[in-house]
């Protein structure tokens, strides 16, 4: 399927992939990237949780009125989408700013054999 | 449902009104379609689009996708017939695409070429990784092309006039012509020139409707919701959680399934996985989502204020006895507000998001077919590019008939409904090997093939044995049960939830664990390291076509 034989080292002895993946370069690109994603993953996910929890056994807590007849569960309801678009902005703020330029800066040593 | 087309007498609109915009819009975007078409010429034009569409082109064709008839139709008629409970559909949709834009997106896009497949089998055993992950495609593909057409049936005698179930059949069989010939002129770039048409069109229309509900109601929300629940039979239940959902514990376990399978179904599905390698790089891949998220948001947005419009203007007695159900609440609240133009609108709109889903899932599950089954398991790799796309092209005219037949039979479904088994199907066969394969060393065939065909089997042989088939609720009044299977002599269901997804989800994840412990098979440390390292930098991705 891919185009790109398995290398024990690159083109132009550049390192191969299982040398860039043990690089410590890399080690720490990875680990920029799970240390973002994995947290920020459960935590939305919890928060979904919670409300789908509330919704299902806590149904007069969420019929709570709070201005007029807006109540708990819709803004609750609406926060989900507020967190959604926050959490959508920051990771691709990170991921722009953060991540991009440290994985081009791998690219960069990778070419040059500095890795 | 067929019986009740006599009953609702309650005629709207005009038939040729409707028919005429409809044409109109067919006319624009196969004109579009066929100038699209003058570029494509190798299989990455057909199956990607060149991956030269920008972010933002891209982002909004996928939540034209995404923003399909259960979106527009299905989300607004449950707001307006079972209030609270319906908007948490919208939720559960819009939440999930958080899992695709941090842990799917942009991976898939640096390790992939055409289908999911490609990264599901990239470290594995291509043959029998493939095949699995193709099976899935093609069942999820088509349960999600079974909710369409659906919803295809269900309007058509409301929108068109058309009289009895002849009418409603030729339609379908309308709907499904015009969508092969996208997508065999149009390949993927013809189809995504229909989803961005088609999601302008559909943001337009709902932002209009919005504005008009809302500045009706002195644009208060809480007067809106306030006129609505006084429409409503059980008063001001609806605007709290469990009118459809919470009465029974059983009920609340089905929702939990549900809330399940709507979060982590998105980044399983393969129209969508699909979409992402129609642009250049993996940075456009994140922009497509952050656009997407935000459109899809928005949308839901006003679905909530459409179904509770709905609710209060047309209120819940008139959009059930309407022809097409609950699917009928949007294009009658769009009758009550703009009178017969604006129906004919949001009737194109409708069936404009019928037709560029539909050829969404055919372009994907023929792709499927062509390169995944027919280059890789049965040619073993030694094909033309060129005969695999004359495959595919094939595959897209049978899968276009499939559908067609698969409409007419199930076009009095809910279609909401049907999505979300999409959904718990995708949730359960894809979600956990994209997820192993992508994060997890050790994973490996067989993990791989007992979480597909696990998750798969087994979110599918709960379905067949829940209420959704046989034994649902009996109706007083038709004294017909609420499955698939009316006659309520014939019940065989022994499972009692309607979503499968809290017993098929976890089990797919446990089998895929199970699978890679107990196999003596030593992952491929080689293709693991090009996998990670492709993954997150970017290299050896596969680049755009330049004309």
């Amino acid at each position: 399927m891919s185009t790109t034989p398995t290398r024990a080292t690159g083109p132009g002895g550049t390192a191969g992939y299982q040398q860039v993946q043990a690089s410590a370069e890399f080690a720490l690109l990875r680990s920029r990237f799970r240390r973002f994603v994995f947290p920020v993953t459960g935590l939305f996910l919890a928060w979904y949780f919670l409300y789908v929890l509330l919704a299902a056994y806590a149904r007069d807590v969420m019929a709570h009125p709070l201005v007029g007849n807006i109540n708990v569960g819709l803004v609750l309801g609406l926060l989900q989408f507020v967190s959604t678009f926050a959490i959508t902005m920051w990771y691709a703020r990170w991921a722009d700013r953060q991540f991009d330029p440290t994985a081009e800066k791998l690219r960069e040593h990778w070419e040059r054999g500095e890795l | 449902m067929k019986a009740f087309a006599t009953v609702a007498a309650d005629k709207v609109g005009n038939p040729t009104v409707n028919i005429t915009i409809f044409a109109i819009f067919v006319a624009v975007t196969l004109t579009i379609v066929v100038r699209a078409a003058r570029t494509n010429r190798s299989a990455a034009d057909y199956y990607a689009g060149g991956r030269a569409f920008s972010g933002r082109q891209n982002g909004i064709a996928i939540s034209g996708d995404y923003l399909s008839a259960a979106s527009f139709l299905g989300i607004a008629g449950a707001i307006a017939t079972s209030g609270y409970d319906g908007f948490m559909y919208s939720i559960g949709f819009l939440v999930a695409w958080l899992v695709a834009l941090l842990l799917v997106a942009e991976l898939l896009r640096n390790t992939g070429k055409f289908t999911m497949a490609d990264v599901l089998s990239f470290r594995l055993r291509q043959g029998p990784v493939r095949t699995a992950a193709a099976i899935s495609t093609l069942v999820v593909s088509l349960f999600y092309l079974l909710a369409q057409m659906a919803g295809a049936g269900g309007l058509v005698n409301l929108l068109l006039g058309v009289e009895g179930s002849t009418g409603q059949n030729v339609t379908i069989a309308v709907v499904g012509i015009l969508m092969i010939f996208y997508v065999l002129v149009g390949g993927m770039k013809g189809t995504t020139w229909v989803q961005i048409i088609k999601a302008v069109l559909l943001i337009l229309g709902a932002g209009l409707m919005t504005l008009w509900v809302l500045s009706r109601a002195g644009l208060n929300l809480s007067n809106l919701l306030g006129d609505a629940a006084a429409a409503a039979p059980k008063k001001s239940d609806v605007l709290a959680p469990g009118l459809k959902y919470g009465l029974t514990d059983l009920g609340k376990i089905d929702f939990i399934s549900l809330a399940l399978a709507l979060v982590l179904g998105t980044a399983g599905l393969p129209h969508v996985l699909m979409r992402f390698y129609t642009v250049p790089s993996a940075k456009e891949a994140r922009r497509s989502v952050v656009w997407a998220i935000w459109v899809i948001g928005i949308f839901y947005l006003f679905t909530l204020v459409l179904g509770f419009g709905a609710m209060w203007l047309v209120g819940p007695k008139r959009i059930l006895a309407a022809p097409g159900k609950a699917n009928s609440a949007a294009p009658l609240l769009a009758y009550q507000l703009g009178g017969t133009l604006l129906l004919g609108i949001i009737a194109a709109v409708a069936f404009a998001t019928i037709l560029a889903v539909v050829a969404g899932l055919t372009i994907t599950a023929s792709a499927s077919f062509a390169h995944d089954v027919y280059s890789h398991v049965i040619k073993k790799g030694r094909v033309q590019p060129d005969d695999e796309v004359r495959i595919a092209r094939v595959t897209a005219v049978v899968i276009g008939l499939v559908a067609v037949i698969g409409g007419i039979w199930a076009k009095d479904q809910n279609i909401a409904f049907l999505v979300a088994l999409a959904f718990a199907v995708a949730a359960s066969a894809n979600l956990p090997t994209i997820l192993y394969s992508l994060f997890w060393r050790r994973f490996n065939t067989r993990g791989a093939l007992w979480s597909i065909y696990g998750g798969l089997g087994s979110a599918i042989i709960l379905i067949a044995f829940s209420p959704v088939v046989s034994g649902g609720k009996v109706d007083a009044v038709t004294h017909k049960a609420a499955s698939l299977i009316t006659d309520p002599t014939v019940d065989f269901h022994w499972f009692g939830l309607e979503n499968p997804g809290i017993v098929s989800i976890p089990l797919a994840f446990f089998l895929g664990w199970l699978g890679t412990v107990t196999s003596r098979e030593v992952s491929d440390a080689g293709r693991f390291a090009e996998m990670e390292v492709r993954s997150l930098t970017g290299a050896g991705a596969e680049k755009a076509v330049l004309h």
